[in-house]
């Protein structure tokens, strides 16, 4: 069913890309600006309208306080995690925040949670697959880090759900980029799969077998990514103007946001040349400018890089394998363009990586895949089934303050645990549990997931009630919790207190205060972009009758083209966006020829020694540049 | 959290006439109808009985994976994702069994352990209740020790601790570092042996459910004697694997 149509979305702490399987290959759906890669920034505009993607980006020099990036690293984070964040992210955060609760981000005179500037870069992606489709979108999967803890999970689901997207699966990132490269080697064997993106570092080892796709150890670190690298700069630049022009510029919000564009540009220079010049206007006027070679960035980033090495020998050793025993290592995320990490990497598997693929986009490619699998499968995918696992073990807090391990990672899932608890009191009814995540020895180490009381016991002597409770961790990695008293086989009523979750009933409100009047919305974006593709249709069609191809069109083409023209002049003022779209259509057929002429024409114009623009191509595709998102001046 | 973690999942045992598929009311196997390929709600099995495996501990661990296979196929939620809530529920509800079942039996020491405990030995139970004692006294980690290794793992004990004082001082004495090293191949050489030990218990067990099998009695007392033969193996093992790791745990420290 076409109004089924079930998206990828690659939610990334730097740039965020929608894909969608078109026939038997997964693609991924530019933005209104052409450009495959929505960077994960929000602004508000003047009007305290949200902005999205390059639009925001100006937003974050011009206006600092009105912008934030980043903001996968405040996922499912309480205000005690992100401390140290805090000290690069130049974000504010709301002054009534309290201790426990979900953090609340202000931009402007108004604060968000993490989940709802998600949220925003999701609507931002629905709507740029709305367009490409032309109807509603409203089911997608959206891939996280695999290392990302229940909280983190659960606030991504959130955050679709604000969007108004239903979340049929939460996919790991490195998994789904396992799907695009299987899907395009098919192949037995086993895969390692090295990710490392803006701010989030994931190892996945899987098999490959027969199309199925069984992740044996998973590890990571989801703090540690490209904006490590970026801080690490910025700090120098910022120690330099200190110490050599004795300016401080760490307050100055706009100043360290120059900073922070000069110096990502010079980290993706370095990755080909051998040095780089940063040249930086200071407010003021005086330049800060400092030469760094390949080889001082190496050293510099070194101990970044090398934070990759434990996680990665952490899960040869959970796969139980020995590098030699990896047929392939697949490169994914902007991060592994570094020739350093490529380096770290051919070290630690003894092989050279798999670097066919685009970084940039093959986890949303992977998420199109396993979306398509979701919507019953198609010839392409026919065998195809993703096993994966979860990254950290599941456990009970238990006297002494030990955590005791029910589900341990590494687990497929949906995976399950039963645990029996029993009263200590005569006539108790109440018995609190406490779920954590992590692999420490300790409670106090692991990350706290919820506390929630087994209420509704019904009395009798102590030790003799035996409750059973079913912790059970679904295909996302979040877990569901449900009791029953055995004795009495009455169903536990568990009141789950969710450690920095949204409540359901806060992510019901979010979703009504943005959502009152979508399908309104919708509607009138069709038309307002109906409208100006209309519009840029018939300017092209303008300069192509002044072009020397009109000359060689026959007097009956000229008349046909006069005709749709006239149509489409006709619909373009009513507000059918369909019958625009129709009127659109007939027109780009019936010029087909004239733009074959025309192209003809600039060939053999570009031949004569003139350029294209002389030839009068008018605006030719832009072509995304391969390293960066092209934005910087 | 928020809505998915107050869903009560209750594995109701599947009501009798349900020998039909619930979807096109065809014969069915256990997990999923042959004839239309629906998931059926989940009946509550042993992890043997899930695999259609009587319980003996021998098993055909590339011949399980081969099934594990075919099972994710059948009943895996991605597979299932266009059906109805109950499905879904269902599906989700076979999965994690078919992935638990599978992780205990292919590992032969969990498989171990869950036949012991399907036998009704609290195996798992008893070393619980036996570590929070030890816990709640301060006594962390402290186990019965196998008498005949008593001596043995005193003197490793006392070496442990010496090298764990060289090495906050900085001054780790390479001799005993090779003692210790020794030592612990050969810890790891008796976890091998006694795993071994043990797969040759398997062999006496299956021989006695083959022989029930065949209608012919087994005395309970036969019976309890190779449960407690294996309990005692897994123990023996378990000590030795902890043994192992704090001997790990110091000589990786530090380095």
């Amino acid at each position: 069913m076409s109004t089924d149509r079930i998206v990828g979305i690659d939610l990334g702490t730097t740039n965020s890309l929608v894909a969608f399987m078109q026939g038997e290959t997964p693609v991924v759906i530019p933005g209104d600006d052409g450009s495959n890669l929505v960077p994960s920034v929000v602004a508000l505009d003047q009007n305290n309208q949200p902005v999205v993607g390059n639009a925001a980006r100006n937003s974050l020099i011009e206006a600092p306080d009105r912008a934030v990036y980043s903001i996968k690293r405040f996922m499912g984070r309480g205000v005690d995690d992100i401390q140290e964040e805090l000290k690069f992210f130049p974000f504010r955060l709301a002054e009534d925040l309290q201790a426990g609760e979900v953090l609340r981000i202000r931009l402007g005179e108004k604060t968000f949670t993490p989940p709802e500037i998600s949220a925003l870069i999701l609507r931002q992606l629905k709507r740029n697959a709305e367009r490409f489709f032309g109807g509603p979108v409203t089911k997608a999967v959206i891939t996280v880090p695999a290392y990302f803890n229940d909280a983190q999970r659960q606030a991504t689901k959130d955050a679709g759900r604000i969007a108004g997207l239903e979340v049929l699966r939460l996919v790991n990132e490195p998994t789904a980029a396992s799907l695009a490269y299987g899907l395009d080697q098919k192949q037995n064997g086993i895969v390692a799969v090295y990710d490392l993106g803006g701010g989030t570092f994931d190892i996945s080892i899987l098999k490959l077998h027969d199309g199925i796709f069984e992740v044996i150890a998973t590890n990571g670190d989801t703090h540690l990514g490209g904006d490590d690298i970026d801080n690490l700069l910025i700090t120098i630049a910022l120690d330099d103007t200190l110490g050599d022009l004795g300016i401080d510029l760490r307050r100055n919000a706009e100043a360290v946001q120059a900073i922070r564009k000069a110096v990502i540009e010079a980290k993706i220079t370095l990755s080909s040349q051998p040095s780089v010049k940063l040249d930086i206007e200071l407010p003021g006027g005086k330049h800060y400018q400092r030469e760094i070679t390949r080889e001082q960035f190496e050293q510099l980033i070194q101990p970044i890089v090398d934070r990759t090495v434990g996680p990665c020998k952490q899960a040869l050793k959970d796969a139980g394998l020995k590098p030699e025993q990896i047929d392939e290592v697949v490169l994914v995320g902007g991060s592994t363009r570094i020739p350093k990490v490529r380096a770290l990497v051919k070290e630690l598997f003894h092989r050279e990586p798999h670097t066919n693929l685009n970084p940039d986009e093959v986890v949303a490619l992977g998420a199109a895949v396993q979306a398509n699998i979701l919507g019953g499968g198609s010839v392409a995918t026919e065998n195809m089934l993703l096993l994966d696992v979860t990254p950290l073990s599941l456990g009970i807090e238990v006297a002494g303050g030990v955590t005791d391990k029910i589900i341990l990672r590494n687990s497929t899932i949906p995976a399950s645990s039963t645990q029996f608890y029993t009263t200590q009191v005569d006539g108790q009814t109440n018995v609190a549990i406490h779920v954590l995540q992590g692999e420490r020895e300790l409670a106090k180490d692991c990350r706290s997931l919820a506390r929630f009381d087994l209420k509704g016991i019904p009395p009798m002597a102590a030790g003799m009630a035996r409750i059973e409770v079913k912790f059970l961790i679904d295909a996302n990695g979040i877990l569901h919790v449900s009791a029953r008293e055995q004795r009495s086989g009455k169903e536990a009523e568990i009141q789950v207190q969710p450690s920095y979750g949204l409540t359901d009933e806060q992510v019901e409100s979010m979703i009504l205060d943005s959502f009152d009047s979508a399908e309104e919305d919708f509607r009138q974006r069709q038309v307002i972009e109906a409208r100006n593709e209309a519009e840029t249709i018939l300017a092209a069609l303008e300069k192509g009758k002044k072009s020397p191809a009109w000359g060689h069109l026959s007097t009956d083409e000229k008349k046909q083209i006069a005709k749709m023209e006239k149509a489409l002049s006709a619909v373009k003022a009513g507000d059918d966006y369909q019958l625009i779209h129709k009127a659109i259509d007939a027109l780009n057929q019936g010029t087909t020829r004239l733009a074959e002429l025309m192209m003809d024409s600039a060939v053999s114009a570009a031949l004569k020694g003139k350029t294209m623009d002389e030839a009068d191509m008018g605006e030719g595709p832009t072509a995304p540049h391969p390293m960066a998102p092209p934005e910087f001046q | 959290m928020t809505d998915s973690s107050l869903t009560t999942i209750t594995a109701k045992p599947a009501p009798a006439e349900t020998q039909s598929c619930w979807s096109c009311g065809t014969m069915r196997a256990v997990h999923f109808c042959e004839a239309c390929g629906k998931v059926q709600p989940p009946a509550p099995v042993d992890y043997f009985t899930f695999f259609g495996l009587p319980r003996k501990l021998n098993l055909d661990v590339a011949l399980l994976e081969k099934d594990f296979y075919e099972l994710s196929r059948k009943l895996h939620p991605d597979l299932n994702a266009l059906g109805g809530s109950q499905e879904q529920a269902w599906s989700l509800q076979q999965s994690s069994l078919l992935n638990d079942a599978y992780r205990t039996l292919k590992d032969p020491i969990k498989r171990t352990q869950y036949l012991l405990k399907l036998e009704g030995v609290e195996l798992e139970e008893q070393s619980k209740t036996a570590t929070e004692q030890a816990r709640s006294t301060g006594q962390i980690k402290k186990q019965i020790v196998p008498p005949d290794l008593l001596e043995e793992v005193f003197e490793l004990n006392m070496q442990l601790e010496e090298l764990r004082m060289q090495k906050k001082t900085g001054d780790d004495d390479p001799a005993l570092i090779e003692e210790i090293g020794r030592q612990k191949v050969e810890l790891e050489e008796k976890q091998k042996a006694l795993l071994q030990e043990l797969e040759g218990r398997w062999k006496m067990w299956d021989g006695m459910i083959q022989r029930t099998q065949n209608g012919q009695p087994v005395s309970e007392e036969e019976r309890r004697q190779e449960r407690d033969k294996m309990v005692d193996l897994l123990n023996r093992r378990n000590y030795i694997r902890n043994l192992v790791r704090d001997v790990n745990e110091v000589l990786e420290s530090g380095n």
